[in-house]
C-alpha cells in the first residue's frame, strides 16, 4: 500500500520534472556557448501555445511538438540577434523575450484557452522494461516524451565532453577569443546554440500543453521556465545533473499535490509556495558549494564577444 | 586567419562619445518599429491593425475619463518603475518588484485593518511606513544570499513574487476575506482616514505626488550625492569600487531595501488610491512592466514620469481594444517588442556602423 504511493508518487515526479528538464537541458547549451537566455519561460510559453493550436489542428501531437520547436527555435532567434550581433545586454534581452512571449502566447491563445485536446500524449508501458519491479512502473509507464529525454539526457552529455563539436562549444563559452584565433566561428556556434536551446525549451512547454495538462491556459508554465534557469546552475551545467535536478523538482511539486489531495491541515497555498521556495534554498545551497569547490558558470556568460576587444 | 566569420560585411566601431542625436533616435524610431510588427502580427491573425491602434488609442488619451484613468495606471507604474531603477543602477536585477508590490499591500492592509477608526494623518502615514517596510523586506530577502555568496538575485526575486502572490491569495481566501463579501476572493473595504485623497472629481490620487516627488529626490540622490556616486560606481565597474574600497555587501542590501520599500510603496498606494482593499490580483503585473519602463529611460528617474504615463496609456488602450475582442495580452507583446528594437537600436549610440564589402578582413 505505502509502496504504492511512494511508486506513484515517484513516477508523478518525472512527469513534472520532465518540461523543466527539457527547458534546462537547452538553457544549457545556451549557457555553454556564453550566453545567457533569461527568456525560458516565453519561449515555453509560446512553445506551449503553438503546439497545442498545431495538434489540435493536425490531430497529431507530434506536429505539436514539432512546431513548438521550430516557435521556440524563432524566439530564441531573436534573442541570438540581439545579444550576438548586437551585443545588447543579456539580462535585458532576456526578459524582454519573457515578457513578449507571456503576450504573444496570451494574444494567441485567447479563442482556444480550456479547449479539451483529444490528440494528447498518452502513457504507454514498455515491454520488458515495465515489469523491473520497482523501476519499471515508475520509468518505463511513461509516454512519448518521456522516453525520448531519457535518450536525450546521455546523448546530450556525450555531445558536449566527448565529441568534437562538444569541445568547440564549450571553448566558446570558456573563452571565445582563444577559440576565435583557433579558427572556431564563435558567431556561427553562439547562434546555433542559443537557437537550439529555444527549441528544447519550445519541447518543454508544449509537454505541459500537450501532455501534463493537456489543454491551453494562460500562463501554464507558472515560472516553470525561471526554475529551469535556476536549475542549470544546481545542475553545474551538466545534463545529467540537470535529469535529478529536474526530478528534484517535480518530486517537491507532486509531494504538495499529494498533501493537498490527502486534505492535510495545511492550506494549499503554502503547499503551492514549495517549488519556488525549495528553488530558493537549493540556489543558496548550491552557489556556496560551487564557489568552494570553484566550479562556475562558462567564463564568458553574458559577456558580449567583441573581436575588436580580443 | 579568421576567414569564416559569419557576418564580414558588417563592422562597428565604437564611438568616443554616445551620440546625443542618436539618444533620441533610438527610441523614437523603436517605438515605431514596435507599433509596426504588432500590427503585422495584428494583421497575420485577422485583426485589423488600424483599427486596433486608434481603438487604444482613443481609449487612453481621446476622452478626459481616458487621460485621467491613463494617469491612475501610471502611477503604480512610476512608483514601482522608480523603486527597479535604484536597484538596476548597481546592476542589483531586481526582478521581484511584483512581489515587492503585493507585499507592500499586504502591510498597507494590515494597517487598515487594524486601526480603521484612526484619524487619517495617522492611519495614511502609518499605512505607508508599513508598506514600505513590508516591500523592503521582502527584497531584503534575497539581497543577503546575493550580497554574501553571491547568489542570482534575478532568480531568487522572482521567485519570491510566486510566493508572495500565493500570500496574498491565502489571506484574501483565507483569514482576511470579507464575510460580506459573496466569497469573493477580497478583504471588507478600508474606512475613510486609510484612503488617499484623489484630485477632483477624478480617480487620480496622492500615489502621483509620492511618485514624482521620489522622482526628484532619487534623481537628486543618484546624480548629485556621494551615496548616488558610489551606486552608479558599483553598477557600472564593480572592480573599481573594489580597489576604492567601497562596502559592497551593505550597498547590496540597503539599495535592495529601498529598491523593494518604492515598489512596496506603489502597492499600498495602487490600494489606498483605487482599490480601497487587498483583493486577488489587483496587480495586473505593474512589477514586470515596470522593468521595461525602468530600463527605457535607460534608468533616469524624471524620465520615469513620462514612459509611466505613455505606458499608463497603453494600459488604458489594451483595455478598451478588449470590448472590441482584441486580448488585452496585445499590450505585453507590443512592450516585449518595444524592448526589443530600443535594445537593438542601443548599439547605433555606442557604435559606428559601416557596410564593407570586403569579406573576411577583421583587421580595422
Amino acid at each position: 500500500m505505502s509502496s504504492d504511493i511512494f511508486i506513484a508518487i515517484l513516477a508523478t515526479a518525472i512527469t513534472t520534472g520532465t518540461p523543466i528538464l527539457y527547458a534546462a537541458l537547452g538553457e544549457i547549451l545556451t549557457e555553454r556557448a556564453g550566453i545567457l537566455n533569461l527568456g525560458v519561460e516565453g519561449m515555453m510559453l509560446v512553445g506551449a501555445v503553438s503546439g497545442f493550436m498545431a495538434a489540435l489542428q493536425t490531430s497529431n501531437p507530434w506536429m505539436g511538438v514539432f512546431v513548438a520547436m521550430l516557435a521556440g527555435g524563432a524566439m530564441a532567434s531573436i534573442h541570438a540577434f540581439l545579444t550576438v550581433t548586437m551585443r545588447a545586454n543579456q539580462t535585458v534581452s532576456g526578459l524582454a523575450l519573457t515578457i513578449f512571449g507571456i503576450g504573444l502566447s496570451g494574444y494567441l491563445g485567447k479563442p482556444i484557452v480550456g479547449t479539451p485536446l483529444e490528440a494528447s500524449f498518452r502513457i504507454f508501458e514498455l515491454p520488458l522494461l515495465s515489469s523491473i519491479p520497482f523501476i519499471g512502473p515508475i520509468m518505463f509507464k511513461q509516454d512519448a516524451l518521456v522516453y525520448l529525454s531519457y535518450l536525450i539526457v546521455p546523448a546530450m552529455w556525450f555531445f558536449i565532453y566527448r565529441t568534437k563539436a562538444g569541445l568547440n562549444l564549450r571553448a566558446v563559452g570558456e573563452n571565445p577569443a582563444a577559440a576565435d584565433s583557433l579558427g572556431i566561428n564563435v558567431f556561427r556556434i553562439k547562434y546555433v546554440y542559443v537557437i537550439a536551446g529555444g527549441m528544447l525549451a519550445g519541447i518543454g512547454g508544449a509537454y505541459l500543453s500537450l501532455m501534463y495538462v493537456p489543454t491551453w491556459m494562460e500562463n501554464i508554465v507558472a515560472g516553470r521556465g525561471w526554475i529551469a534557469v535556476a536549475l542549470v546552475i544546481f545542475a553545474t551545467w551538466n545534463p545529467g545533473h540537470a535529469l535529478l535536478g529536474s526530478y528534484i523538482f517535480g518530486g517537491i511539486d507532486a509531494l504538495g499535490f499529494r498533501l493537498q489531495a490527502m486534505d492535510v491541515m495545511i492550506p494549499s497555498y503554502f503547499l503551492k509556495m514549495l517549488p519556488y521556495i525549495f528553488t530558493i534554498i537549493v540556489l543558496i545551497l548550491v552557489t556556496g558549494k560551487n564557489a568552494a569547490k570553484h566550479i562556475g558558470a562558462p567564463q564568458s556568460l553574458g559577456l558580449p564577444y567583441d573581436r575588436e576587444e580580443r | 586567419m579568421t576567414t569564416n566569420n559569419l557576418i564580414p560585411a558588417i563592422s562597428f566601431e565604437k564611438k568616443l562619445s554616445p551620440s546625443p542625436l542618436m539618444n533620441i533616435l533610438v527610441p523614437v524610431v523603436s517605438v515605431i518599429l514596435a507599433l509596426l510588427t504588432g500590427a503585422l502580427l495584428l494583421a497575420l491573425t485577422g485583426k485589423d491593425p488600424l483599427q486596433v491602434y486608434s481603438v487604444m488609442f482613443y481609449g487612453a488619451f481621446g476622452s478626459k475619463y481616458g487621460l485621467t484613468e491613463t494617469v491612475v495606471k501610471a502611477t503604480p507604474l512610476l512608483l514601482a518603475g522608480l523603486g527597479l531603477a535604484v536597484a538596476f543602477r548597481m546592476q542589483l536585477w531586481n526582478i521581484g518588484g511584483e512581489g515587492q508590490i503585493y507585499m507592500g499591500a499586504f502591510g498597507a492592509t494590515w494597517v487598515a485593518l487594524t486601526i480603521p477608526d484612526q484619524p487619517a494623518w495617522v492611519v495614511l502615514p502609518a499605512m505607508m511606513l508599513a508598506g514600505a517596510v513590508a516591500g523592503g523586506l521582502w527584497a531584503v530577502i534575497p539581497a543577503i544570499p546575493r550580497a554574501y555568496l553571491g547568489v542570482n538575485e534575478i532568480i531568487t526575486t522572482l521567485m519570491l513574487n510566486y510566493v508572495a502572490i500565493l500570500w496574498i491569495d491565502y489571506l484574501v481566501y483565507g483569514p482576511w476575506k470579507d464575510p460580506a463579501g459573496y466569497n469573493f476572493p477580497l478583504t471588507p473595504s478600508f474606512s475613510e482616514s486609510a484612503i488617499l485623497p484623489t484630485l477632483g472629481d477624478t480617480r487620480i490620487h496622492a500615489g502621483l505626488l509620492i511618485g514624482v516627488v521620489l522622482a526628484i529626490i532619487l534623481y537628486l540622490l543618484i546624480f548629485r550625492t556621494k551615496f548616488g556616486y558610489e551606486i552608479r560606481v558599483l553598477g557600472e565597474s564593480p572592480e573599481a569600487a573594489r580597489y576604492a574600497g567601497m562596502n559592497i555587501t551593505g550597498k547590496i542590501i540597503l539599495v535592495m531595501m529601498i529598491s523593494g520599500a518604492i515598489c512596496g510603496l506603489a502597492g499600498m498606494a495602487e490600494l489606498s488610491g483605487v482599490t480601497h482593499r487587498l483583493q486577488q490580483g489587483f496587480s495586473p503585473g505593474y512589477g514586470y512592466t515596470a522593468i521595461i519602463v525602468a530600463w527605457l529611460t535607460k534608468l533616469n528617474p524624471l524620465g520615469i514620469i513620462i514612459v509611466a504615463l505613455l505606458f499608463g496609456g497603453l494600459q488604458v488602450g489594451g483595455f478598451a481594444v478588449q470590448m472590441n475582442g482584441v486580448p488585452a495580452t496585445v499590450v505585453s507583446m507590443l512592450q516585449g517588442g518595444l524592448l526589443f528594437f530600443v535594445l537593438g537600436g542601443e548599439i547605433l549610440t555606442r557604435y559606428r556602423i559601416s557596410i564593407n564589402s570586403r569579406r573576411g578582413d577583421d583587421t580595422p
